[in-house]
């Protein structure tokens, strides 16, 4: 951080005579300032915006090399006494290998499914989810009883292309009732809800769900058993990719899913904010990403008891394709709102290297663990 | 039966007795017996918050019955990095953690400890002030208040003495019966305190039962000094009159010590104004503490040395300053509510003491004179309360 120069000093000056003026008695005063504005107190209240300088130079020196910028972002949170960010206790990750997933992998992890070609010429994807309740380290040291697909969260990322035929089985390995509800369009017998098709599918049944891939787009799956609230917060919701025939132009995708988890289940808002499940994940492993090179990220809000969610990017814009329904953004910003089940692509370069940070700008969600870092190198 | 088995021998067997059982209850209890359904039950109570710039301090106790593990902490909605509480906080055990986190002074602030299982425990803070340091200074600022508003003005009340010798009988009984309504109402005022105050301890220790076996306690033992002093000077007579004074002077000392307390937690939480107002308000009130503790005297035909007042004065007064030092330096309601009993048992037992000198030839306690007396001890005593209000 730099040292204040003199037109600084000036003006620290002024506005210190101004407070005195406006003070009754002003010998006490003098002695309660000195306390209240110490030298070093007023370089650190002005330098108290994240160089990345700082960032770097703020681990403990345990670690070296690349791997070094990764874990100064935590650090440098715990050296601040609160100041510096939101953090959990020490900077502590949870047990991923414990839990059987890890958002750094999910980040970039597309289910294609098992393709076949048809004699039609069609594809057909296929997919089996397994309905599996699982204790997950939502925080270090919270365990919380989630209900899961194929036993992460969020579920698997189904990708296929407009006009594949999609074949997904469905195991009910839960000990409560389930369903996957698909947003898109299908016969209402494969809709995913109570009273239509196969209906709830009990402990120990399966079904299979089939439909055309349509519209192309971003979309989700969840489970549609009531209460309907509780079966989405405990963890049973996915993200469901149609691509365009034409396809989309190159780059680096990732898939972000906004959650939260209501660990005391008062169904009143969260005491826990993600993206991919576990909160403060991408600050602890940030995502490495090229200088110059697009990166897309296909954005759904699951976000259960919060009316609204958000997505911002520090020096960056990015453009937005609501819904991924169409190839021309409708927005060039750098803060998204979504409600829930909303969701939307990004597109983005960044033009400078070093940490950004990315995060809920319903900040209060972002101190609740919705933040991370993007690491960009050259 | 030729001999008799020894006393000593037959209860030594029965405790023996029950000893045995418990140990195989202790034992095999745990396997004839079901687990309990549900999830553990969680509870802490936070007994003590200190505030240091970019610091919240809680002192933390586990009153429920399992042990609780506080895995992260939030502020204001903002986890924040803490230490203390390494481990599970075993029942009935305590820890303190430290929490990092940029309080702004005068603002209020809701902490949540989220336990292993996600649950959520929360504290408030009304009103965020740096807590003072128990340091000597402490120490000298609760002992002048202690003096302030103990000392000084139960001796002043004693002034009140020589006045009052001079009155004519019917109004002595009158005095008495003024100061019956003034400890009566102290008694409900303290006492009313005291419940208050258990029920925001955590209850691991009791809430107002404490109060009650505190009460209890003071009644008894004054009681049974009471009985030894008279038993003593049994044959001696006359110092009747001093005793009854010297027993309103330690039920009064050990109001006095709640009182002193309250005042001390509350100096110490930030959520008392010290100012010329409280003080002077303490020592309008009090001073009917003096005029109570000087009413027997009014019809001793000796006069009482100077040196006697002042130990009555002292006994009455000074255990504020003790109650206003532990009150700044512990944060316990369990403590606050006990200490409180006492007093309330000490005044009653006071009052039973002075009944029989509101009597009358006939013997009666209560007539129009008297009641009016009660009723005007206990009115001046809540008016001049609302000055002090904690």
């Amino acid at each position: 951080m730099d040292e204040l120069n003199e037109e600084d000093e000036r003006a620290l000056k002024v506005s210190r005579r101004k407070l005195l003026a406006g003070t009754l008695a002003a010998a006490p005063a003098m002695a309660a300032l000195h306390e209240v504005v110490p030298h070093q107190g007023v370089h650190d209240a002005l330098g108290g915006s994240q160089h990345p300088d700082a960032l770097a130079s703020g681990g403990h020196g345990s670690h070296t090399g690349p791997a070094a910028s990764a874990s100064s972002v935590t650090h440098a949170h715990l050296n601040g006494l609160g100041t510096a960010g939101a953090t959990f206790r020490d900077g502590a990750t949870v047990d991923h290998k414990a839990n059987g997933f890890n958002p750094t992998e999910i980040l970039r992890d597309f289910d294609m499914g098992k393709t076949t070609r048809l004699a039609s010429g069609r594809l057909l994807r296929e997919w089996t989810l397994i309905a599996a309740d699982k204790d997950i380290e939502v925080a270090p040291g919270v365990t919380f009883p989630a209900w899961t697909y194929n036993g992460r969260v969020p579920g698997p990322t189904l990708r296929c292309t407009e006009g594949d035929l999609l074949r997904i089985r469905f195991v009910n390995g839960s000990e409560h009732p389930h369903t996957v509800h698909f947003h898109g369009l299908h016969p209402s017998a494969m809709d995913g809800v109570p009273g239509a098709g196969a209906g709830i599918i009990d402990p120990g049944k399966s079904t299979t769900y089939e439909f055309d891939a349509e519209p192309f787009g971003l979309h989700l799956y969840h489970c549609h058993v009531s209460p309907l609230a509780e079966h989405i917060a405990r963890g049973m919701y996915g993200t469901f990719i149609v691509d365009p025939k034409e396809g989309r132009p190159d780059a680096d995708e990732m898939v972000m899913v906004q959650n939260g988890w209501n660990t005391t289940f008062d169904a009143e808002g969260n005491q826990l904010y993600a993206v991919n499940a576990i909160p403060f994940h991408y600050v602890d492993e940030p995502i490495k990403v090229a200088r110059d090179e697009l990166i897309r990220i296909y954005l759904v809000n699951i976000l259960e008891y919060d009316p609204i969610n958000s997505f911002h990017v520090h020096g960056n814009f990015f453009n937005y394709f609501p819904t991924g329904t169409s190839l021309s953004p409708v927005e060039f910003t750098d803060t998204v709102i979504q409600g829930q089940a909303q969701r939307g692509i990004l597109e983005m370069k960044f033009p400078y290297p070093g940490p950004f940070m990315f995060h809920a700008h319903k900040t209060e969600f972002a101190d609740l663990g919705w933040m991370g870092f993007f690491e960009v190198g050259e | 039966m030729t001999e008799r088995v020894p006393v000593w021998a037959l209860a030594g067997g029965v405790i023996a007795l029950i000893a045995v059982v418990l140990a195989t209850i202790a034992i095999v209890g745990d396997d004839t017996l079901p687990e309990r359904a549900g999830p553990p039950i969680e509870e802490i109570a936070v007994e003590s918050t200190r505030l240091e710039p970019n610091q919240i301090e809680l002192t933390l106790r586990n009153t429920g019955p399992d042990a609780v593990e506080v895995a992260q902490v939030f502020v204001a909605d903002a986890y924040a990095n803490f230490t203390g509480a390494d481990d599970p906080i075993g029942r009935l055990h305590s820890e303190t953690i430290t929490v990092d986190f940029p309080w702004q002074e005068g603002q209020p602030y809701l902490v949540s400890l989220v336990t292993s299982t996600g649950a959520v425990i929360e504290h408030e803070i009304p009103v965020a002030v740096e807590t003072p340091d128990n340091d000597g200074d402490l120490f000298a600022l609760m002992a002048l208040l202690g003096l302030y508003v103990g000392v000084i003005p139960v001796t002043l009340g004693m002034l009140l003495l020589p006045a009052m010798r001079r009155f004519r009988p019917a109004w002595i009984r009158i005095i008495m019966a003024v100061t019956v309504g003034l400890l009566a109402f102290l008694a409900v005022d303290a006492g009313l305190e005291g419940f208050e105050i258990a029920g925001e301890s955590g209850g691991a220790f009791g809430g107002t039962e404490l109060v009650l076996l505190g009460a209890g306690l003071a009644f008894m033992a004054l009681t049974a000094i009471d009985r030894y002093l008279s038993a003593k000077r049994e044959g001696e007579g006359g110092a009747s009159g001093f005793r009854l004074a010297l027993m309103i002077a330690i039920g009064i000392g050990l109001h006095n010590m709640g009182e002193g307390l309250a005042i001390g937690s509350a100096y110490a939480i930030s959520e008392l104004a010290l100012g010329a107002a409280l003080v002077v308000g303490f020592a309008i009130h009090n001073t009917t503490e003096g005029f109570a503790i000087v009413a027997p005297l009014v019809r001793e035909s000796e006069r009482p040395s100077i040196w006697r007042l002042a130990g009555l004065g002292l006994i009455a007064g000074a255990p504020a300053i003790l109650g206003a030092v532990i009150g700044a330096s512990v944060t316990n309601a369990e403590l606050s509510a006990f200490l409180l009993g006492l007093g309330v048992g000490a005044v009653i037992q006071v009052i039973v003491q002075i009944t029989p000198s509101m009597r009358d030839k006939s013997g009666r306690a209560l007539d129009a004179m008297t009641a009016s007396g009660i009723a005007a001890g206990a009115i001046a005593f809540y008016l001049t309360s609302l000055l002090v209000s904690v």
